[in-house]
């Protein structure tokens, strides 16, 4: 998927705006933090999607859900995320709904929002759904020519 | 009146309830496809994952800060974040890539330590 290996490193802009927002104001953070806290970010993606991906194993599921993701937390001792995690779901799942909804003064903000978010996704997150979409069909494909072959 | 319009550094914060994430979701989807027996992710997952990793980077940067010794100086440097990766736990997995740093003539004196022991076996 990767066909580059800075293709896995997370957008250095967001990562700098993110540690400034947790740490006290005016904290100096160095170059060779930032850049370490962004490969550590990375690290802790794979190492959460590889937790996960276990608990769907275990269940026999190909597909990664959000139970898999919090339990992964639990697994990681990221307790103190699950909270704040079950929040930000449940609004998220609200603003999708929103979407189609007519909700005019939400919809403002949402375009807003959308309007700052997607700077950097504009270009290859729009199809995103899509593909989301299309992959778990393709599996079941391949699954029942196995199927037919044994 | 509390949905103001200005987009400061401080209003995102606010708002975090209103602006779900800020990291691009299709960076990390590429990087949760880059282990190799994932499969597919459904879009809940994907944004669980995109958020927690925002949490993650926010409790080690802060971690980090608070254990470390740049408190006087107001900094944040990266042996801080090396010594929270080796002292704290949870942040064990980031040893790896968070190696302390060492001069290299204290790590040639070591190799060379090394080496006179293991030649006192022979």
């Amino acid at each position: 998927m990767a066909e580059r290996p800075e293709d896995l490193n997370l957008p250095n802009a967001v990562i700098t705006r993110i540690i400034k927002e947790a740490l006290p104001d005016g904290v100096n953070v160095s170059k060779e933090a930032r850049r370490a806290i962004s490969q550590a970010a990375s690290v802790f993606v794979l190492y959460a999607t590889s937790c996960a991906n276990n608990f769907a194993m275990k269940a026999k599921r190909k597909t990664l859900n959000a139970g898999d993701v919090l339990a992964a937390m639990e697994e990681m001792e990221f307790e103190r995320f699950l909270e704040p995690l079950r929040e930000a779901l449940e609004v998220y799942k609200k603003g999708q709904k929103g979407k189609k909804v007519s909700e005019p003064k939400r919809k403002d903000k949402e375009k807003k929002v959308d309007t700052e978010n997607n700077k950097s996704r504009a270009e290859e997150g729009e199809d995103d759904d899509e593909r989301m979409e299309e992959e778990p069909e393709v599996e079941n494909e391949a699954e029942e020519e196995e199927e037919v072959e044994n | 009146m509390k949905m103001s319009q200005n987009s400061s550094g401080k209003d995102d914060q606010a708002s975090g309830s209103k602006k779900p994430i800020s990291l691009p979701i299709s960076r990390v989807r590429l990087i949760m496809k880059s282990s190799p027996d994932v499969s597919s992710i459904n879009q809940d997952a994907l944004f669980l994952t995109t958020k927690a990793t925002e949490l993650f980077v926010q409790h080690l940067a802060l971690s980090s800060f608070n254990n470390g010794s740049g408190k006087e100086t107001n900094s944040l440097s990266y042996s801080d974040l090396a010594n929270t990766a080796q002292e704290t736990e949870t942040f064990h997995f980031l040893t790896d890539i968070l190696p302390k740093k060492i001069l290299a003539q204290d790590y040639l004196n070591s190799l060379e330590q090394m080496q006179e022991e293991e030649g006192a076996d022979y």
